[in-house]
């Protein structure tokens, strides 16, 4: 089942919700709260969330993307679930680097690598 | 005698807290960069610690208010980039945010523009009284 809005394309397969960003960037303030509303609807809605965040298409993203990413891995991690991050560029792995949240995330190549992680 | 310095290309302008705007100054300044013949990686890097400083100005600074803007001037060589992000608050303490990369601030959602801005860039300095901020990239000489 794949559902496509404007910033998120949102896939489950074998319990595993993977949430695709449209846009190359994620900058825009209203953007990223509408993301993060999205991601937190999915997440409350399982009952034990197992989720792949892919950024296969985003070349920027700013701080307050990487908030709403903190924010929707303490609701996974509430609700006993796992996260994982995949397909991340090398300039904006740099970013996750800088700010030690590769330590925070558990992060994989491939979104197949991810999805795997968690079966 | 060595070459004369190149040119500096020079921009401001008045900018609200809307995409449209941002973006379009976004673009400016990458097509300025790119004419002085920065690289890929100094275009994303630049474009970071703009994009970090003027979330600082409209939220922080301007108090999410949409009638207040940011003023933005740069100024770019072949050497530097100088860019200056001018809010329409009363300014605040940088020293008074919290390292977000210590063990206990790392699943704290914000706090992380400024040390963006500080990584990326060869200086970030906020000027008194804290409502401007300057943040100067230095290209590396090989």
């Amino acid at each position: 089942m794949s559902k496509e809005q404007s910033q998120l394309r949102v896939t489950d397969l074998d319990g595993v919700t993977r949430f695709e960003f449209v846009d190359r960037d994620i900058l825009d303030e209203a953007s990223i709260r509408s993301i993060g509303e999205e991601m937190l609807t999915r997440i409350e809605a399982a009952a034990k969330p197992r989720v792949v965040i892919t950024f296969q298409n985003v070349e920027h993203l700013s701080s307050a993307a990487l908030g709403t990413l903190i924010t929707v891995s303490s609701a996974v991690k509430k609700k006993g679930g796992q996260l994982c991050l995949s397909d991340i560029k090398p300039s904006i792995l740099e970013v996750f680097r800088i700010t030690k949240l590769n330590r925070v995330f558990t992060i994989h190549p491939t979104a197949a690598e991810a999805v795997k992680s968690l079966a | 005698m060595g070459a004369s310095p190149a040119k500096a290309s020079q921009w401001s302008g008045k900018l609200h807290p809307r995409r449209d705007e941002v973006e379009a100054a976004q673009v400016l300044l990458a097509g300025a960069l790119t004419a002085h013949n920065f690289d890929e990686a100094i275009c994303f890097a630049v474009r970071l610690a703009l994009e970090e400083a003027l979330v600082n100005a409209f939220r922080h600074g301007n108090r999410d208010d949409p009638t207040k803007h940011a003023l933005v001037d740069w100024s770019i060589t072949d050497d530097e980039v100088t860019i200056q992000v001018t809010d329409q608050g009363s300014g605040f303490d940088p020293g008074s945010v919290p390292d977000p990369t210590a063990e206990e601030n790392l699943e704290i959602p914000s706090g992380r523009g400024i040390m963006l801005m500080r990584a990326y860039m060869t200086e970030v300095e906020h000027l008194a009284p804290g409502n401007m901020v300057r943040l100067v990239y230095r290209r590396k000489q090989s």
